[in-house]
């Protein structure tokens, strides 16, 4: 099973690289940017065929390895 | 007094500590990060460096290796633990000391010395530093901007876990002092009870009159008091 887990800053922390992408964006003359946030992206292939189970599995090591919880959040995704 | 200096792949600071403790009469090892069990130590210290190549995020991939649960289990038991700038990350990422080290706020690698103010004395780390509270160290980081929400910093400042803070040359803090975008310009904090420290400025550069100083020293002399 294929599963990808977006991991982005939470709301109230500050995105210095995302700032700097929106200014550039900007800088281009892309006017109506409102805002960017950087995240990252992880593609995890999982030997499990039951969805329950990988989702588990997934929001595990989510919290555990992927994401920082005090500053990230998560986001599962199923192809 | 004995020590213990973990030293994972990308340290590049443990030989720098294990200067400044033996300096100090500190009877240091080096233990590497695939060990599972401690040496039997007083203080276990992790050193500055970019473990793991800062893979995923600063600290994470150090913290999750084998020697790390000996290391929870000394600093819980009350072991006093020291990190210095990756090794802050590192105990954050453990769990041993709460927030979060995010990117430096203009987003560059800072590498200058910086001045503090020694905002709580009353721990192993910093006793000394009674009768100088203003000092000068080194700061080499590109994720040293400590957050924490608005109930963490008010926590940390009633319980009076802030050790250090960036200052000014006459001690005042403020916000044109804070190199790093730190919340309330904090340079270093101390768990619950007080016997593990994380700081992002390097006391082991400054332990000699010749070629640097001595503010760290201080850091270093607190440790044999007990």
């Amino acid at each position: 099973m294929k599963i990808s887990v977006t991991v982005t800053l939470k709301k109230d922390v500050l995105d210095p690289q995302g700032k700097v992408v929106k200014q550039t964006l900007k800088n281009m003359g892309y006017a109506n940017i409102e805002d960017v946030r950087q995240g990252k992206y992880f593609e995890i292939e999982l030997k499990e065929n039951d969805k329950a189970n990988a989702t588990k599995i997934i929001e595990e090591i989510s919290k555990k390895l992927l994401t920082n919880t005090v500053i990230e959040n998560y986001t599962i995704n199923y192809k | 007094m004995k020590s213990s200096v973990i030293v994972f792949p990308g340290s590049n600071c443990d030989r720098d500590v294990a200067i400044a403790l033996e300096k100090f009469q500190i009877k240091n090892q080096m233990v590497w990060h695939n060990e599972t069990t401690l040496p039997k130590s007083d203080l276990v210290v992790l050193p500055g460096g970019f473990s793991y190549g800062d893979y995923l995020r600063t600290g994470c991939i150090a913290s999750k290796s084998k020697i790390i649960n000996s290391i929870i289990e000394h600093g819980k038991k009350g072991g006093l633990v020291l990190g210095i700038c990756n090794g802050f990350q590192i105990l954050i990422e453990t769990g041993l000391l709460p927030g979060a080290l995010l990117r430096n706020k203009k987003l560059k690698f800072l590498s200058k010395n910086v001045f503090l103010k020694v905002i709580n004395t009353d721990n192993r780390f910093c006793s000394n530093y009674k009768n100088k509270d203003i000092i000068k160290l080194p700061i080499a980081h590109n994720e040293g901007n400590f957050f924490g929400n608005s109930d963490l910093i008010k926590k940390l400042e009633d319980k009076k876990l802030i050790a250090f803070k960036y200052c000014n040359d006459q001690g005042k803090v403020e916000k044109i002092s804070n190199p790093n975008g730190s919340s309330n310009n904090i340079a270093g904090i101390l768990n619950d009870k007080k016997n593990i420290l994380g700081m992002m400025p390097h006391p082991e550069r400054l332990i000699d009159p010749i070629l640097s100083g001595e503010d760290g020293s201080i850091l270093f002399t607190s440790l044999l008091k007990s």
